[in-house]
């Protein structure tokens, strides 16, 4: 790949300058890109912007060339060095009809009209928009008089609170550090013990082996991952229409994984865009290309093809601009950007990256059967486990032993084939017949199979044969059929018979049972008893196709039904492949199916035997051997091993989990320029893939790729890519999970609406860095958490309020609530009921029941986890995308319909409901009070002492723990005088009660935990 | 001392109040900020919005018929197309169309199923499906020529109700709130209730009340007529309202000992949406009881206490906005009739003609009409071509002409807007397209709908769109 940048990236050195040039007063220039381009890009871009359709008397006032260019009136909008000869000055300052025009009511202010007369004074400089140009280096500013720096960070952070009059916040204490510290980097509380031992350690480094430690920490990468799982918008179903889940978790598990791990994010990145078109990409490679896969779909009977196409692709559009690039790309679908330099053609060129992705299949074919839980949206791929890994060796390990054991036993017989063949003789003279099973205790015919094969052994019913028999149940028309059998098709002889085992229960009886034979795909060979209810090939008179063969077998017992093939229309000859087992109703019971020769061998045999031995063809012989075989009671079970062994190496993969991933078109499908996003125009120009254009080109000797997008994203500037400008994005997104608020306090959008960055300098300092690393995540934390900055305490002082309301230049550290996942994790881990595993399929904790009434195609019932899957942590929670758990709804988790760069933070009476009421919070109330009387401590205020400690680290003040003293006082009155109260209270949920608490205790104290779990204090980080 | 906590405090609330500017990115114009913000902060005095002009209609209850009644059997009568029953359909009003389910499939006429009467002193034409809602024709104002983007349900929902396909838009209710602010002390400002019954219901997702990019207050709330009203509303089994209450003040104390160290503004607004909560709890069980109802009543809205129907939910429709909820939207989700037309307009309607009848009766009787806007329609209508065979087909949707009808709230009764085509094909004559009825609803609750806009990744997002739309000023009283 080889990229060609435009000549903006010559000039990124000039627009750093300006940048750094921050708040030095009235006296110095004005700052295009912090002062005026907010200013045209809010009141002027709308009419002069970039976008060609909305622009107003051919001004543009987008960049130097085209804002001091001759109008058609004659004029110049800005004259370089005087504001008296600009028409732009005349114009905003016209007395009578100022710009912008007043219908607009977008008014500038006084001090905006000065400033722009005083930047055309100065030269009206342009300068490219701060996020446009590579991160450039800059030197560290350091005072010498200042010994609060600990890190790189902290001197710029200083530098720029001296220059505001500001001061650093105090350290934080080493309890609420601590806290905040776990929880900032696992999304967990650290134990009462860990606490302890930080709060012991007195070693000069005992904060950087803290920050260490949890890094290492398995949480790290569940933590992590649930803001990139925000960002990416995954969730557990398609979102559209009926919501049914789709298979995307082991994604999830891919990027806890890669965090955990530290691959660096340039992998990161390039896996998941494109994982599929490395060379010989392995399993996680693939997994990762799941990111492609989780936009929203639809298969919503009568859709329109070219419709959905257009959504997918706008969908990924947005999510790739706005997750790497920090861009709104999107916002290109109809016409051009408004504010930024994107064009509709941009946006169709990006989608054309992705126009190799297969998956039409739902949207081609939305009747093809899809109207399941979880559906199919192929391509999808089978995940191998550990699990199944070890399992799969197993048994191939098995299978072999077993084969060398047949071989072993047929050896074993060729001593004894005078006497067996001269038994055989007499059997054959004396008109014995034999048997040849089809289908006994497995499913090992090979071919095609339909319907669930049920293999059960029930209390009451001893099996005909072998082990087990076959469940078949309906109220209905229920069929199971095997056709196309590879290995055990049967040639028909003179007078054979079809028979099968049956066990009709007593108390669900069938109305009738078929057998049905197939040959080379005919169908039409069926016996029936019973009545009339099947309706396959149901004809007045009985005839082969429908050959009714009278009452229904005994109930209760086992019977051999049976039917002469040549009575449902089988020819001696005839080669068989298929039986169906068809019943109408009731449940019945199917044991060994199979063909009886009307001889004690098969034709070929009888034909063989009859030669003397030296007179035998090979044919013959073989013929022999195998019967005598077949015959074996010892190779028979040999066998039959080996099969169920075969069977259950097939199931392997099976249960197997499934995923989607990325598959590639040999032909990519053709993207056109939609007019106006219409998908119903097709007159718009055909692109094919490239990067905005205002970023340069990608030369390619081929179709440019995802692969190219990818790598051009995580390639430097200096080799041609964005990378610089991809690293500025993340390490700012990076930095706001850990101090509140981005660097560029607008994480989402690093577009000309977007805000300025605070700290430019820092923020170029630290992607730099970033880069420099490897793009080592794990190092971007720790030089992050290591900084003095990040230690500050969140307690602010007036003064500070006043200069720096928001906290922009972060003189000190952020309160806020925590996220969804962190305040059920918080519960859980309190309550000694989180269940700490990694991975596995969406958990589904109890939710209010008929919440999921209105979902359809197929009606859904939720069914809740009652095992320990119930409580585990939030990231592992079922992403409903129409009907996210009402929890994490309440405390704002996204439903991840799209990209989410920053939740909101609301403060709700519905979230106070969950916390108060969700019998899951109950529980964990309960859970906890139990943690607290099995210490069996010495008395109430030690126990709400610990309790207050586990949950907010501190120890609580005597007021405190006086108003949790009385109201355990009167919740023990209350549930004294109501036992049964207190008992339908501890019924709530479903983990175990020690024998030894007594219920009105745990229950008071249950009231203790409840009050303390719904304290904002506990659901903050501090 | 206090002097200087309160400073603190009155600092604190703006940051965090620009926080949440900042952190939406909403470039909101100053003075819609300043009147809503005060509501943010807990107290719930209604905001006006800065460009209102006089609103007709202080609140809306939004009847959506999900799934997409038949126009050709409610309020569009087609001569022609009885006489064309069975027929081809003519190329010409197809060729090129978006079609659904009819894809690929021959086009024939289906004449209506049904014969329609001129109702009131208006003589407006209404179908004999529809004998209730035909009563108060000189009350509704029958939009004939509706038309919208989306053909299928899921995107034409978020259509009707965001005005975009586009995920994380807010649902008009959001807006109205947001423009608005609310009015209840006890209840949320959007409420939504939804129903069964019918052809296999629509589904319907949250979605279709999420408040977007707009802050979580401003969205829906579901009420249910199973279970708890509003989810976790009851009580914990064992918990009196008394131990839930001193559960409460012990929160409450808690929390002001730690505000009063931390001045944290955050915890005075959690101590309010607690107190908010257990009003809550105490407040809509009663709401959501209509046992209290006059036999009367309950019998004009054809409502049992407790059955969950449209019925039932009509009428707590009317409790909801005399306790001053701003956007009421009730679902019927029976209404996707691509076969058996006949047998599921007669249960559709009859699930939902006498309760809507008897819902605008009750508003008027109550003075409450007039400034309430009622809306009653489907996310679309359906095709003039039958689908299906057999004795009773269906229609499939159709988005090119379809009915809806306004009342109350600033609506002239009695009148019939626009037409569409001979065949109900094409709407011709005063088209009106979903934003112009967003325009007018927004309108009539006196917000010009250019001004309700908010900046969200780079675009002045409008619950009307990009494209211009326009307000159905004939409809107008």
């Amino acid at each position: 790949m080889k990229i060609t940048p435009t000549n903006f990236f010559m000039v990124s050195a000039l627009a750093v300058c300006l940048l750094s040039d921050t708040a030095e007063g009235a006296d110095s220039k004005v700052d295009f890109a912090r002062e005026v381009r907010p200013i045209l890009s809010e009141h002027c871009f709308p009419c002069h912007g970039p976008n060609d359709e909305s622009r107003k008397a051919g001004l543009r006032l987008v960049e130097f060339e085209s804002a001091t260019a001759e109008l058609e009136s004659g004029f110049s909008a800005i004259v370089p060095g005087s504001r008296d000869r600009s028409e732009m000055w005349q114009r905003i300052t016209d007395p009578e009809d100022p710009m912008p025009p007043a219908k607009e009511r977008n008014e500038l202010s006084a001090e905006q009209v000065e400033l722009l007369g005083r930047w055309i004074e100065e030269g009206a400089n342009y300068a490219p928009h701060w996020a446009y140009v590579a991160p450039v280096a800059t030197a560290i500013p350091s005072r010498v008089d200042a010994d609060w720096p600990v890190t790189d960070i902290d001197h710029f952070i200083l530098e720029r609170l001296r220059h505001e009059g500001l001061q650093p916040a105090a350290d934080a204490d080493q309890v609420t550090l601590f806290r905040r510290l776990n929880y900032d980097v696992t999304g967990l509380p650290p134990s009462t013990e860990a606490l302890d031992a930080f709060l012991a350690d007195v070693g000069e480094d005992s904060y950087a082996r803290a920050v260490n430690r949890l890094l290492a920490s398995p949480h790290f990468g569940e933590r992590l991952a649930s803001a990139w799982l925000d960002l990416v918008r995954y969730a557990d179903t398609v979102g559209y229409h009926g919501d049914q889940e789709h298979r995307v978790w082991p994604y999830r598990d891919w990027v806890i994984s890669a965090f955990n791990s530290n691959m660096p994010f340039d992998r990161f990145t390039i896996e998941q865009l494109a994982g599929d078109l490395l060379e010989n990409p392995d399993q996680g490679q693939l997994i990762a290309t799941c990111y492609n896969r989780l936009i929203q779909t639809s298969h919503e009977g009568g859709l329109q093809l070219k419709e959905y196409r257009s959504i997918y692709m706008a969908d990924r559009i947005r999510n790739v601009a706005e997750v790497w690039m920090g861009a709104t790309l999107g916002c290109a679908q109809c016409h051009d950007h408004k504010y930024d330099p994107y064009r509709m053609r941009d946006f169709y060129s990006f989608g054309a990256f992705f126009a190799d992705i297969d998956d039409e299949e739902h949207i081609r074919d939305p009747y093809g059967g899809l109207n399941t839980t979880p559906t199919r949206r192929s391509p999808e791929m089978r995940v191998m486990t550990d699990e199944g890994r070890t399992r799969e060796q197993q048994i191939a390990s098995e299978i072999e032993a077993t084969q060398q054991l047949i071989e072993t036993a047929i050896k074993e017989l060729e001593p004894l084939q005078p006497q067996w063949e001269q038994d055989l003789s007499q059997r054959i003279t004396s008109g014995e017949k034999f048997q040849t099973i089809w289908v006994d205790d497995v499913l090992d015919t090979g071919g095609t199979v339909s319907g669930k094969w049920e293999f059960v052994l029930e209390d009451d019913i001893t099996p005909h044969s072998g082990e087990l028999y076959r469940r078949q149940s309906s109220d209905k028309l229920v069929q199971h059929y095997t056709v196309s059998t590879t290995s055990k098709s049967i040639t028909v002889g003179e007078g054979d018979t079809l028979f099968a085992w049956v066990y009709l229960r007593p108390d669900s009886l069938p109305a009738a049972v078929m057998l049905q034979c197939n040959t080379a795909g005919d169908w039409e060979h069926r016996a029936v008893w019973g009545g009339d209810e099947i309706g396959y090939g149901r004809r007045e008179k009985s005839a082969p196709a429908y050959q009714r063969m009278g009452e229904l077998p005994p109930s209760g017992q086992w019977t051999r039904i049976e039917v002469p093939f040549e009575k449902i229309g089988l020819k001696p000859g005839t080669v068989v492949s298929g039986i169906a087992f068809t019943q109408f109703g009731g449940t019945v019971y199917w044991d060994d199916c199979g063909h009886e020769n009307a001889s004690a061998a098969p034709a070929a045999v009888v034909e063989a035997i009859s030669i003397l031995a030296g007179d035998r063809t090979e044919k013959q012989r073989q013929s022999l051997r195998s019967f005598q075989a077949d015959q074996s009671q010892q190779v028979s079970t040999l066998r039959a091993q080996q099969a169920s062994l075969q069977q259950q190496h097939a199931g392997i993969e099976k249960s197997l989990p499934l995923t989607l991933f990325t598959k590639g078109l040999a032909m990519p499908r053709e993207v056109r320029i939609l007019p106006r996003g219409n998908w119903l125009d097709e007159s718009g120009e055909v692109v094919e893939p490239a990067i905005p254009a205002f970023l340069g080109s990608l030369e390619t000797s081929h179709r440019a790729s995802r692969l190219d997008l990818a790598r051009w994203l995580v390639t430097v500037e200096a080799d041609g890519g964005v990378g610089g400008m991809t690293a500025r994005v993340f390490v700012n997104r990076m930095w706001a999970l850990l101090f509140g608020e981005g660097l560029c306090p607008s994480v989402e959008d690093f577009g000309g609406q977007g805000r300025l960055p605070t700290h430019p300098e820092l923020l170029d300092h630290l992607a730099n860095e970033f880069i420099a690393s490897g793009w080592d995540i794990h190092e971007l934390f720790r030089k992050l958490l290591l900084s003095r900055t990040y230690r500050q305490s969140s307690m602010v002082d007036p003064l500070a309020l006043e200069l720096d309301p928001q906290n922009l230049f972060f003189s000190h550290q952020a309160r806020y609530r925590f996220p969804a996942e962190m305040v059920r994790d918080t519960a859980l881990i309190v309550s000694g009921l989180l269940v700490d595993r990694l991975g596995g399929p969406g958990v589904k904790p109890p939710q209010p029941q008929h919440y999921y009434r209105h979902l359809n195609f197929p009606p859904r019932r939720y069914k809740p986890d009652m095992n320990q899957e119930q409580w585990r942590r939030g990231v592992y929670v079922h992403w409903q995308r129409q009907f996210l758990h009402p929890m994490l709804l309440a405390f704002d988790a996204p439903v991840r319909e799209d990209c989410t760069a920053r939740r909101a933070t609301s403060n709700t009476p519905l979230a106070s409901l969950v916390l108060m009421n969700d019998p899951v919070f109950v529980e964990a109330a309960r859970g906890f009070a139990q943690r607290i009387l099995v210490r069996g401590l010495s008395n109430d205020e030690e126990a709400i002492a610990f309790a207050m400690r586990e949950a907010t680290c501190r120890q609580p003040k005597p007021k405190e723990v006086a108003v949790l003293t009385s109201l355990l006082v009167a919740s023990r009155e209350y549930f004294e005088s109501n036992p049964d109260e207190a008992k339908l209270l501890l019924a709530v949920g479903s983990s175990p009660i020690p024998k030894s608490i007594e219920s009105t205790e745990l229950a008071a104290w249950a009231e203790v935990t409840r009050a303390i779990l719904n304290l904002h204090e506990t659901m903050t980080r501090e | 001392m206090n002097d200087q906590l309160d400073q603190i405090r009155a600092q604190l609330e703006r940051v965090s109040r620009r926080q949440f500017l900042g952190s939406l990115s909403l470039g909101v114009g100053a003075a819609a900020l300043s009147q809503w913000w005060p509501e943010i902060v807990g107290a719930s005095e209604g905001a006006a919005f800065p460009f209102a002009s006089a609103p007709k209609a202080k609140r809306v209850i939004f009847l959506c018929m999900a799934g997409g009644p038949s126009h050709l059997e409610t309020f569009d009568e087609k001569p022609k197309l009885t006489a064309l029953d069975g027929e081809p359909m003519p190329e010409s009003f197809t060729k090129g169309m978006p079609i659904a389910q009819l894809q690929g499939k021959e086009l024939k006429c289906l004449g209506p199923r049904t014969t329609f009467q001129k109702h009131g002193k208006s003589g407006q034409v209404i179908s004999d499906y529809l004998p209730h809602i035909s009563s108060v024709a000189d009350d509704i104002a029958i939009v004939r020529s509706m038309v919208t983007d989306e053909i299928n349900h899921d995107p034409a929902h978020s259509f009707m109700n965001c005005g975009s396909i586009i995920p994380n838009r807010p649902s008009m209710g959001s807006w109205i709130n947001y423009g608005l602010g609310s009015v209840s002390e006890n209840l949320p400002g959007f409420v939504v209730l939804t129903s069964i019954g019918g052809r296999n219901p629509q589904p319907i997702a949250a979605r279709q009340w999420s408040s977007g990019f707009l802050p979580s207050k401003f969205g829906g709330v579901e009420f249910h007529s199973a279970g708890d009203p509003v989810h976790y509303v009851t009580n914990p089994p064992g918990i009196s309202r008394d131990r839930q209450e001193h559960l409460v003040a012990a929160i409450r104390d808690l929390n002001r000992m730690r505000a009063s160290e931390t001045h944290d503004p955050e915890i005075d607004s959690r101590i309010s949406q607690y107190e908010l909560a257990f009003r809550m709890q105490m407040s809509i069980p009663d709401l959501m009881d209509i046992s209290d109802e006059s036999p009367e009543t309950l019998q004009m809205y054809g409502a049992v206490p407790g059955d969950g129907t449209f019925a039932s939910n009509c009428l707590l429709a009317r409790r909801l906005a005399e306790r001053g909820v701003r956007f009421i939207q009730l679902y019927h989700r029976g209404w996707d009739h691509h076969g058996g037309l006949k047998q599921f307009m007669k249960t559709c309607c009859g699930y939902c003609d006498q309760p809507t009848a008897a819902l605008i009766q009750d508003l008027k009787q109550k003075g409450m009409l007039d400034d309430t806007l009622i809306v009653w329609g489907g996310e679309f209508g359906r095709t003039p071509m039958s689908q299906g065979g057999g004795d009773d087909p269906g229609r499939d949707h159709h988005i090119k002409g379809f009915s809806m009808f306004l009342a109350g709230g600033g609506v002239q009764g009695g009148i019939t807007h626009g037409a569409t085509d001979d065949l109900g094909y094409n709407a011709v004559e005063d088209v009106v397209h979903v934003r112009d009825l967003h325009a007018t609803m927004l309108h009539l609750l006196g917000i010009d709908h250019e001004r309700l806009s908010v900046q969200y990744q780079g675009l002045d997002v409008k619950l009307t769109g990009v494209e211009k739309a326009k307000v159905v000023k004939e409809i107008l009283a």
